[in-house]
Parts: C-alpha cells; structure tokens; sequence
C-alpha cells in the first residue's frame, strides 16, 4: 500500500547526529536555515558540547538577493572554522531545503575549497534536505559521498566490505566472526576515522547492515562492488542468514559456519528468550521513520512471536529487502509513504499493545493510553548482530514492562 | 551567510507554533519542505506537553516541487478545518517555503473557510523566532480584540465602585522558560494583593478569550520578547495602563507590586508588609559571605539578563563582570542595564562572540542559556542557567517559578549550587595537592568520581598564554607579550583555579602596561597590590 500527506518524519541532516561521533576527524557543515540549526541543536543539543563536530553556515537575506556571492561567503566560513578546528581532516558541505531549493552548487564549492585545503582536508559535498532524504537517508547520501574517495583495488583482490554505520563493538564482533570463519579481509564503510577509508574494485564483495543504503550501494557497484543479498542482521536469524550470505561466497565449509556461530547463537536464544516471554503475542504497530521497520518487523514477528498489524516504511527498496519480505509473515500490511493523521486514525483503532514512532507521536499516544517505542533510539542503539539480539527484544519489551510497573 | 554552531533562537515559525499551541482553540496550517516536522518535539519532548501541537505541515518533497505546492497547500487547510474544527486558523510558510512563494495567506482566504483565517508573514531570512511568537500573536489580538475597540480617542471608563482591578497577564508561550509556574506565581500574588486576572495569553487561551482582552484595565507584561507588541497595541487601542516590571528577584518582585499598586490605586506598602522570601536571609547569612564579588558574567534573553543582573549584584552580592542579550530588538535596554553594572554591553546572536567575551573575562560564574553551558564546559567555568533557549532537564517537574518571592528562593539555590561551597574553596587554596580535593577537580557537593591529579594542573582556557622560555629573549616581544619566568608561573598555579585566569590576565596587562618583558614572582605580587579586588 502507498500513502501520501503530512509525513511525521526527520529529514536528512540528522543523520549527522550519530555520523559526527562515528568519523571522528569529520566535520559536517550545513549549509541552510536558521531552522537546519534549529534542528540540529534541538536534536543533539541536549548533550553538553566542549567542541561540537557540526555547524550551520546560515544563508541571509544578502545571500538570497544576490548581495553577497554565496560562494564567497561559504570560503570565508570554511577558513574561519578550518583556524579553529585544525584537527579537522574531512569537511562535509551538507545541502539543505533552502540551498537546493536556490540551486546553490555546493558539488562545485566542495571541489573549489578541496583543491584550496588539500592535501590536509578533503572537502566532499552530499543532500540531507528534507525534500530529498529521510532521516537514515542522510547516511547513505553521506557514505555515497564518500565512495568516489575510495582506493582502486586491484581486480584479484577479494575482500568483504561491511557498508553501514554501526557501533563499534559490533564491529569488532563482526570482524571475530568473520575470521574465525576465514571471511576476509573485512573492511568496513564508514571508517573510524577519515584516513581509513577502504579500497573499493571487481573483488570487493559487499554487504548491507543497514536497509536505507540504496545511493551507496548502487555507487559501490559501478566500482565493481558485488552486493550479497542477504537478510539484514538484526535478531539471530537475521544475523545468520547475513552471515551466511559471506560464507556462502567465501565457500567456508558448513561445519566451519556451524562452529563459528553456534556459541553466539545460543547466546542469543537465551537472551532472546527471556523477552519472548514478555513479548509473544504482543500486536506491534510501525510508523514510517528509519526504514529498519520492516526488518525489525520480521525479527519482531519470527523470533519474538508478536504480530505485526502495520508496518510503515518511508521508502521500500523492494531489491535490497527481498529477503526481508520473504521472511515476513505472509499478508503483512506494509505502507510505504505516510498520511500521519490516517494513520493515527488507524493506529487508534487497531490499539496495538506497542506502537513504533517518532518522539512527536510518542508522547501523545502514550497519553491516549497506546504503549510506544521511540524509533529512532533504534538508529542510536547496538542492535545488530547475536549478541545484541536480547538488547533489541529489550528495546521493544522494556515499555511494556515499564508499564507493568508503574502504579501511577 | 553566518557560521551558527548554535543558534540562540529558532525561526520565525517556530515562534508562531508557540503561540498556537499555547491556546486552546486556533490551528497552524505551515507550508513546509519533509523534515520541518521535527518542531513538533520541542513540545512533546522538551516541554514533554501531552497532545501533538495543533500544527499541519504540507510537507512538501522535491517531486512535489515541479508540481502544485499551492493545492498541496490548500487540501492541507481543507483537512486541517475538517477534521480539527478550529476556532481560528493561522497560515503561514517556514523557510523553504518563503522560496518558493506560494503565498499561503492568498491561497487561505480564497478557500472561504467558515472561520477566521490570519495570515503571517514571518521572514526567516532576517527575523527569528521570538519576533515570530510577538508577531503572531499582535496578529492574533488585533483580529480578534479589535473588533470591540472603542472609537479612538474614547476614554477608558472609571473602575465601577466595588470591584477589584482587573488586569491581563501577557506573554507567557508554550516552550517558554518556567512560564507555567511564573503564571501560577503571579496570579497567586495578584491575588493576594487585590487584583484579579481577567485574560492569561497566549497560554490557556482561546480566541473568545483575545475578544475579552478590552475589559482588563491595565495589561501585566510578563514576557516582553512576546507580549510587548500586542500590549503597546491594546494600550493604545482601549486606554490600558501596562505594567513593565519584571517580578523577578525580590527587588523585581518589590517594584512590580509598587507599580500594580500605583496604577491600580492600592496601598504598596500594606501589600509589600505581607509579602516575603527566603532570599534575603540567606543572602544575609553568614554562609554567603563567600559570594561576595563572584564574577559573575550574565548572558540570555534581555528580560532575564536585566533581571538577573540586579540580583546578582544586590541582592547576592556578585560583581557583574559582563552582560549581554542575544535579543537585538531589546539592546538598547541591556546597554542601560550594562552602563549601571559598568560593564560592555554584548548584544550579539554570534555564540562564538559569546565564548571569546566568557574567556576574555574569566569570570567565576557564568549565567546563560543552554548555549553558555556548553561555552563553561570547555572553559571549566561553574553556570547555571537563566533563560531560554533550554533542554529538557529546564522543564522540571517540581514548581520552580522565576518570578515572585518563590522565583527568588528558586534563583538563589540554583545559582548558588553550581559554585565550589566556602570550606572546599578555603581549604584548596591552602593545601593544594590532595589526591582527591585538587584544583580542577570538580566541587565535591557535585558528586563526580574523583579526577586524578595530573601534572601540571589543568588551566582551561589558557592556550593563548604558553610559559615562557627559560633564557630571556633576545629582542623584546611584542606588547602584551610578556614571558613568564618558570618560578612566577609555578606561583601561579598556586592561586585557586576558579581566580587563576583572572590573575593571569591581569598580571600580563599589569606587565605589558609596565613594558616589562619578563614576569616574574614580584610582578605577580605587584599586580595582585595593583588591582587587588
């Protein structure tokens, strides 16, 4: 089903909420409105900053009348704040509404200040405009961004590229895992840090551990990346079946596969059981945000035993979650796009005992009596992979539970 | 185009929704690219408020754009009356939406809607989101109060014998700075002084509420960053007195009823005799005999600055070593305020101007906004905060006015907390190298594991100023250059850390005033003589 209207969702740019902390040399400047800034900060503001990793370069109303060359004014603030961050190595021109909208070139702008602060900072521009991305859409505009900075590696060189921001522990499970199967070498998009980009060419297999990658995954592809199709890694089935796409390619034999994931596994069965406990036969209702809905949806449903009622998405990549769909259970209402007041209409009626959405729906449901579950800790969270299994259930049982407590 | 790491106010529109989800009865129908969606959590997250405020976006995309934005825009006023049934619609565009020129007033009053519809023009290029919430709601009163104005030049009519005086309170929004309980303050007080309160606005309100506007006989401004247009306004229009003190602090609080009890012909000092806080007494204390001469450096909306630099210098006993607003509408009050303290005036909205002013001064307290807080945090300075813009952890669940004698008792505890209390700051400047109480460790009342001491010990904020080499340079350095010599820069370490950078400071204009180009431990003493506090 396709929905249109108001759509209660984030744009782009806060995906440099959690960006700015994973590359920690990158700086991200957006070039926008008084109300980018006003974003940013009501987002992030809350954590007390000794040096904040983002800025907004705010367009007035000189720039709009032509009064002042806007380029020129984006070089002096890019000098200005290149003196004070000297240890910045990657600067990010991020496009807004208002830029795209007065078709500032902030492609060319980015080349021009490279060619100026090269070789000590890289310069490199992408859109987190809420006319063109959604929310996690802003990450993938931002790794597409990054892509062409990739090294060429040689054609007979075979390596496993890990495309998605994830939290570092996860990242260390993923790469023990991989070498104790004998997958490898694994890199991961985005690097830690801006110098440790990956190389990218014919031998770089790659897989999604985030949904909302599309740009980048198609970019890597014209460099000769082949995507695994593989089920995301959230949940234990999930992370298995994700696992086993790279095992498969790799040719590791079943019994290495069995041996390298059967500790975690079982791990993850116990923690998961004691959530499915709470859980099982819980209705669940998706609002539209991340696009991690209908993965989640699939984990919520296969291994802790809930019904999904609906399951919005603000884009369905239908390639990219083939293997998503197949494992949902059959005759799922999936609803891309959103009419938010429809859709609370139907939420309302449905009653499901947790809805997922966004912290501007949040708190009116939970005062309409439905139980809620804040998306976007979703994106700020260690969801992925076995051991993170039982803290995902969690993340879903924990507002049932605190309910259960409350007495007031 | 201006370098904003943060911004001290929102846009214009953002200042609108305040005023439509401070009332009760009136929708806001914005035009508005995806994302802008994300105001909606100022109200449900750091207001924690219970319902969506009464806001439809179009929400328009990038395919949208070669398309009809404008009949996007009126299906999303034709929803929004349909299933809202407002008393009143307001219509608007946000940023992106002023590019693209749709007009939403036009398109608004085209539709035949069968309820009032007010247009706003808000600037987002040049105006912000106070002048905003001021706007829409001078808007607001003038449609909805104006139609029972008197013919102008009619004089208000005598207060009928046996009745109170009645007056509005104007100003307080949703999303503003403790207004929910400086209303209950304030309205508890008027009563008790024998003045009831006809209209709260915008917060509570409806639009039959604006249309009674005309029968208070003065108007109480509380906020006038939000109010002051609409009350000038109704002053104008139906001969009502308007009452500009600012009840904050207890002198704030003393003048307010002074001037109520002035316009409205009552006793003040029978009023004033009844009324009392606990400031005073604390302030009194011997306790607080170690705030005496705090430096103190006072930045937020005009309103709170003023006010909180007069409490903080008679009636805490602070020295005020800088004020400033990032409200340029009310500079020239901040600059009176800052000419009595004598201190500069800072009337910016540039927050790195603030933090080079903060580092400059060195103050020992700093007194701001959310934004300062983070200034103190890399400077290592104690702050409590005075003003919006806030996060969550300022819309406390216990009642914590800033207005009134309760306010007072409010201001006191929360500014005085954040400072080292007087035995830790008496012992560290004896006994320097304790492994758990040492300079640039937090104050211990604060509760944080203790840091380790490092060599040397940390001076925040110093970069600027780098020892001195140990043999004398050759030719002189420049002016306001001079070298510290190993011996002077070890004794300054010895002064507390929360002076240090004052001292530092000092010491080096003392130097350079002197054309000396060596600092040594003498010149320290001399400054300390030369400037001693």
């Amino acid at each position: 089903m396709h929905e249109r209207g108001q759509r209660e969702v984030f744009c782009g740019l806060t995906g440099i909420i959690w960006l700015h902390r994973k590359i920690q040399d990158a700086f991200f400047l957006i070039v926008g409105s008084r109300t980018c800034a006003h974003l940013m900060q009501s987002a992030a503001g809350v954590m007390i900053f000794a040096e904040p990793r983002f800025a907004t370069a705010i367009i007035d109303e000189r720039d709009l009348a032509g009064l002042a060359d806007a380029n020129e004014e984006l070089d002096r603030l890019v000098t200005k704040l290149i003196a004070r961050r000297p240890d910045i190595r990657l600067l990010f021109l991020v496009g807004s509404c208002p830029s795209e909208v007065i078709k500032l070139d902030l492609s060319r702008a980015a080349q021009r200040l490279d060619s100026v602060l090269s070789p000590g900072v890289r310069v490199l521009n992408y859109s987190g405009s809420g006319i063109e991305t959604t929310f996690t859409q802003g990450e993938d505009a931002c790794l597409a961004a990054l892509v062409p900075e990739m090294a060429e590696a040689k054609a007979e060189d075979r390596s496993l590229l890990i495309v998605g921001a994830l939290a570092e522990t996860v990242e260390d499970q993923f790469r023990r895992l991989f070498a104790e199967m004998g997958v490898g070498p694994v890199t991961f998009l985005p690097p830690r840090r801006a110098a440790e980009l990956p190389a990218v060419g014919p031998g770089t297999r790659m897989l999604l551990a985030q949904p909302f990658l599309a740009d980048t995954a198609r970019s890597l592809e014209t460099r000769g990346a082949k995507r695994l199709a593989a089920p995301f890694p959230l949940g234990m089935e999930g992370t298995t079946g994700w696992l086993a796409a790279a095992a498969e390619e790799w040719g590791v034999p079943r019994q290495r596969f069995d041996d390298a994931v059967a500790a975690p596994r079982r791990r993850a069965a116990i923690a998961l059981a004691a959530h499915r406990e709470r859980l099982e036969g819980s209705r669940i209702f998706f609002f539209p945000d991340s696009q991690l809905e209908i993965p989640l949806a699939r984990f919520c449903a296969a291994e802790l035993g809930m019904t999904p009622l609906e399951i919005g998405t603000p884009y369905l990549h239908r390639e990219h979650l083939a293997e998503e769909l197949a494992l949902l259970p059959a005759g799922s209402r999936i609803v891309e796009g959103q009419h938010v007041e429809r859709q609370l209409d139907r939420c309302r009626e449905a009653r499901p005992d947790i809805a997922v959405c966004g912290l501007g729906l949040a708190n009116p449901l939970e005062a309409e009596g439905i139980t809620t579950k804040w998306s976007i800790e979703l994106v700020f969270t260690p969801i992925q992979g076995f051991d993170q299994a039982g803290d995902l259930a969690g993340l879903f049982a924990r507002p049932l539970s605190r309910r259960d407590r409350l007495e007031v | 185009m201006h370098l904003a790491v943060w911004t001290y106010e929102g846009p214009p529109h953002v200042g609108a929704m305040r005023i439509a989800a401070s009332m009760r009865d009136v929708h806001y129908v914005l035009h508005a690219p995806q994302g802008d969606t994300y105001a909606d959590l100022l109200f449900t997250m750091i207001a924690r408020q219970k319902a969506r405020p009464p806001v439809t976006y179009t929400t328009f995309q990038a395919r949208d754009l070669g398309g009809d934005t404008a009949g996007l825009f009126k299906a999303a006023c034709a929803d929004a009356y349909d299933r809202f049934r407002p008393a009143a619609l307001l219509v608007g565009s946000s940023c992106t939406a002023e590019l693209i020129q749709d007009d939403p007033g036009g398109l608004a009053e085209g539709m035949d809607l069968p309820i009032p519809v007010v247009p706003l023009e808000l600037p987002a290029y040049q105006r912000k989101e106070n002048w905003g919430a001021a706007e829409t709601f001078y808007r607001l009163v003038r449609a909805f109060a104006g139609p029972s104005a008197p013919p102008p030049g009619t004089a208000r009519a005598p207060r009928a014998a046996g009745h109170r005086p009645r007056c509005n309170i104007l100003g307080p929004t949703a999303l503003g700075f403790r207004h929910r309980d400086d209303v209950t303050e304030i309205v508890s007080l008027l009563g008790r002084i024998g003045v009831d309160v006809n209209v709260v606005a915008p917060l509570g309100a409806s639009v039959a509420d604006l249309a009674r506007l005309g029968e208070a006989e003065m108007n109480v401004v509380l906020y006038p960053e939000v109010a002051g247009v609409a009350a000038a306004w109704l002053g104008r229009t139906f001969g009502q007195r308007t009452i500009r003190a600012i009840p904050i602090g207890v002198l704030g609080t003393r003048g307010f009823i002074a001037e109520i009890a002035e316009a409205a012909g009552l006793d003040a000092d029978v009023l004033l005799a009844a009324e009392e806080s606990r400031l005073p007494w604390y302030s009194r204390s011997v306790d607080s005999t170690y705030l005496t001469g705090k430096r103190v450096f006072i930045f937020g909306d005009a309103t709170h600055a003023i006010a909180a630099a007069r409490v903080a210098a008679k009636e805490l006993g602070f020295a005020v070593v800088g004020l400033g607003t990032y409200a340029r509408e009310f500079g020239r009050e901040v600059r009176e305020a800052a000419a009595e303290y004598g201190v500069e005036p800072l009337i910016t909205d540039d927050y790195l101007e603030v933090e080079a002013k903060v580092a400059e001064l060195q103050p020992e307290l700093v007194l701001g906004t959310q934004m300062e807080r983070h200034i103190a945090k890399r400077l290592g300075i104690p702050c409590a905060v005075i003003s919006a813009p806030v996060h969550v952890q300022d819309f406390p669940a216990r009642y914590s006015p800033q207005m009134g004698f309760e306010g007072a008792n409010v201001l006191f505890d929360t500014w005085v907390h954040p400072l080292m209390m007087g035995l830790e700051e008496h012992l560290l400047g004896m006994f320097r190298d304790d492994f758990e109480f040492h300079d640039g460790a937090a104050p211990s009342h604060l509760g944080h594991a203790p840091t380790p001491r490092t060599e040397p010990a940390p001076e925040p904020a110093l970069a600027v100023s780098t020892a001195a080499p140990a043999v004398a340079p050759a030719a002189p350095e420049p002016p306001g250059q001079p070298g510290w010599t190993p011996e002077a820069e070890k004794e300054l370490g010895r002064i507390p850390f929360f002076v240090r950078g004052k001292a530092r400071r000092n010491t080096e204009r003392f130097a350079s005033e002197r054309g000396l180009v060596r600092i040594t431990v003498e010149t320290l003493y001399d400054a300390k003589a030369h400037f001693s506090r």
